[in-house]
């Protein structure tokens, strides 16, 4: 194996093409995850046009809130970029200088204030049909975060008014009496006065004046509640069944990384044994001189081995700009390796059943690419008999057993390691079977 | 003379094709073989086998026993050169010496740079050499374990005269000093000059074993009329072409 080995290092070394990919390639994708990660934008940049007159408020019983203060919600939300003019915000939309604007009437207070008609804001955005649905997201969530945020302050200001009237006193609206008395002081006010009247027809109309103020202190009493539930009506709890949250951008990493694994491996390893066959040399190889196991573990070794070195060069990389957990560092390499193996032995796979390196570039690169899709299918976005079938063709091949090794070694998810360190070990020697059944051809 | 090589009754069946059937002959030490015959005949299965890289479908061949720890005791060098394009003449030399456990790999590809004369070009990457070179370092190698016999196929089909002269003088050269060459060839003519024994296969069957001058008799035609044609003659009284 020693001699093969130095013979196909030697040919990979002046494979000056595919060296530099096998360098580049990790570079280049670990800057640009680094980067896109690192940089994007938590929050989306939007132009944001506040077109209501300064000090404008919406008036809540006595209480008031200002319209800006919806404004710095919407700016806690996004990367606000004020702008003076609906005009202005269009040009910055068009120019992709933001993703999209917003559009603060100056109508707004008052619609809110009317109680009969719901304030409206104008969302303007472009882009093609992705983009849209990104930006609508974001934005929506965005509002809708603002919108909570709004309805709370009106919903406290409300809040204050019916304590005003429970407890009386000074409301603070214009024309009304100082020193008014509070609701809640008006039944035991009006229990006395009852007592004190004689049975008769002016008696009977005050027992029933006290009864409807009782209902109506006890009722206004509660209505803070019914306020809070109509304002937040349905709070989420999260609760995950099992393992632990990984967070999108290292769960990118991960992705990143076994993509990057299984393309230089299977095609390493695939094209190593092809090229075998396409210079005529397999017959004269396994003719005594190196058996066929030892030519498939040599092929899948050296292919294991470089991809193994590209995938952790590119874990690495991307650590510089994802804060990554270095203390799991052991688990990565078991993870990598594992991994390294199962590809390996897919590549050698595909590699014996083609005749020249080509033919088992492009079979490995059709055959990996829909299987990795196929394995980044979420569960419940398809029928359940759909998903199953998923399920099972992503089960027999290395990819999503990588996947979650290696979420597993970087994230700590579920299913444990160990699970998919064993399945990897399982796949490397039945697709090992398959190699060696395949180069019984020799031809 | 001491026989190196015996071939007895070997059968290939592909599926239902039957490629050699029930072929036996002997090769001696030092002796020079030529397998002949039409397109399909057999004759590169019948030097596969020889070469063992495919398993008769019955019979056996027997070689001498590989020297201890050598890779093997037969030299081949199949038709299509197979040999790394990327490597250079020596690299692919040494390789393969050390693939065959060569007791001095160095030692051998010198020698085997030398025969072949391509010492000029020892570092010459094989992309960059013309057809007939890379069939000479093909053919280097089916030698550089110094094997007791030697299975060629088709070993000058792509060199020029000058080229294929050498070739046969380092051949005959081998088979001097006691290396057994069996080789195919679908030039009658090279038979005739280099071979001590022909063999005639056509369509899996051994038409014919033994000198090319008892070919020549065989077909009625004078020892000094034209091989091809004697040949030709062969197959057309068997009812073959």
């Amino acid at each position: 194996m020693r001699w093969l080995l130095q013979k196909d290092l030697l040919i990979l070394g002046r494979s000056r093409m595919l060296v530099a990919l096998l360098i580049v390639y990790p570079v280049l994708i670990a800057l640009l995850i680094g980067f896109a990660i690192s940089r994007s934008p938590s929050r989306p940049r939007v132009a944001i046009v506040d077109a209501t007159p300064a000090g404008e408020t919406v008036k809540v019983g006595s209480e008031r809130v200002e319209v800006s203060q919806y404004a710095e919600h919407l700016f806690s939300q996004v990367q606000p970029v004020s702008v003076a003019s609906r005009a202005q915000a269009i040009d910055k939309v068009k120019s992709a200088e933001v993703l999209a604007a917003v559009v603060i009437p100056p109508d707004i207070a008052a619609r809110i204030s009317s109680g009969t008609a719901q304030g409206e804001l104008e969302v303007i955005y472009n882009g093609n049909a992705l983009e849209q649905s990104i930006v609508q997201s974001q934005l929506s969530s965005a509002l809708a975060q603002a919108n909570l945020g709004f309805s709370e302050q009106i919903q406290q200001a409300a809040a204050k008014a019916i304590d005003l009237l429970l407890r009386g006193g000074n409301l603070g609206v214009l024309g009304a009496p100082g020193n008014l008395i509070g609701l809640d002081e008006i039944p035991p006010l009006l229990h006395g006065i009852v007592a004190r009247q004689r049975p008769g027809a002016d008696r009977a109309a005050l027992e029933r004046i006290s009864g409807f103020a009782d209902f109506a202190a006890q009722n206004l009493s509660v209505s803070k509640n019914v306020l809070s539930t109509v304002g937040e009506p349905i709070r989420v709890r999260s609760t995950l069944l099992h393992g632990r949250r990984t967070p999108l951008n290292t769960f990118a990493v991960v992705v990143a990384v076994s993509v990057s694994l299984m393309f230089v491996c299977v095609l390493l390893a695939a094209g190593g044994v092809a090229l075998e066959r396409e210079e005529h040399a397999l017959p004269r190889l396994v003719r005594g001189l190196v058996s066929r196991e030892v030519l498939l573990a040599e092929k899948g070794s050296l292919a294991a081995g470089c991809s193994f070195a590209v995938a952790f060069a590119l874990l690495a990389g991307v650590g510089a700009f994802v804060a990554l957990d270095w203390s799991r560092v052991g688990l990565w390499l078991a993870a990598l390796a594992l991994a390294s193996l199962a590809f390996g032995a897919l590549g050698v796979a595909i590699g014996a059943l083609a005749r020249e390196v080509r033919a088992a570039s492009l079979l490995a690169f059709v055959l990996t690419l829909p299987l990795a899709f196929l394995a980044l299918v979420p569960s419940g976005s398809g029928a359940a008999g759909l998903y199953e079938t998923i399920g099972a063709v992503s089960f027999v091949f290395p990819f999503k057993a990588s996947l979650q090794a290696l979420d597993a070694a970087v994230n700590g998810a579920s299913p444990s390691i160990w699970v998919s360190l064993v399945h990897l070990a399982g796949l490397t020697i039945v697709f090992g079977a398959l190699a060696r059944v395949g180069l019984r051809r020799v031809d | 003379m001491s026989t190196v090589l015996s071939v007895r009754a070997v059968v290939k069946r592909y599926g239902e094709l039957e490629a050699l059937r029930g072929i036996s002959f002997d090769a001696e030490a030092g002796e020079v073989v030529a397998v002949v015959g039409p397109n399909g005949a057999g004759k590169t299965t019948l030097l596969s086998i020889i070469a063992g890289t495919q398993r008769p479908s019955e019979g056996s061949v027997t070689g001498p026993a590989p020297a201890a720890g050598a890779g093997s005791a037969v030299g081949w060098a199949p038709q299509q050169p197979a040999l790394y394009a990327k490597l250079s003449v020596a690299e692919n030399l040494r390789l393969f010496a050390r693939l065959e456990r060569v007791a001095d790999p160095e030692q051998a590809v010198g020698r085997m740079l030398a025969q072949s004369g391509l010492s000029e070009r020892a570092d010459e990457r094989l992309d960059r050499l013309s057809g007939g070179n890379r069939q000479r370092v093909n053919v280097a190698i089916g030698l550089i374990a110094d094997p007791p016999v030697l299975a060629l196929d088709e070993p000058s089909a792509s060199l020029d005269p000058g080229q294929r002269e050498r070739l046969w003088e380092f051949i005959c050269g081998l088979a001097k000093k006691g290396t057994s060459v069996v080789f195919s060839s679908h030039n009658v003519g090279e038979a005739q000059r280099y071979a001590g024994r022909v063999i005639v296969l056509d369509e899996g069957d051994l038409l014919f074993d033994g000198t090319p001058q008892a070919l020549m008799r065989e077909t009625g035609q004078g020892e000094s009329a034209d091989f091809e044609r004697a040949f030709v003659a062969f197959l057309a009284e068997r009812g073959r072409r």
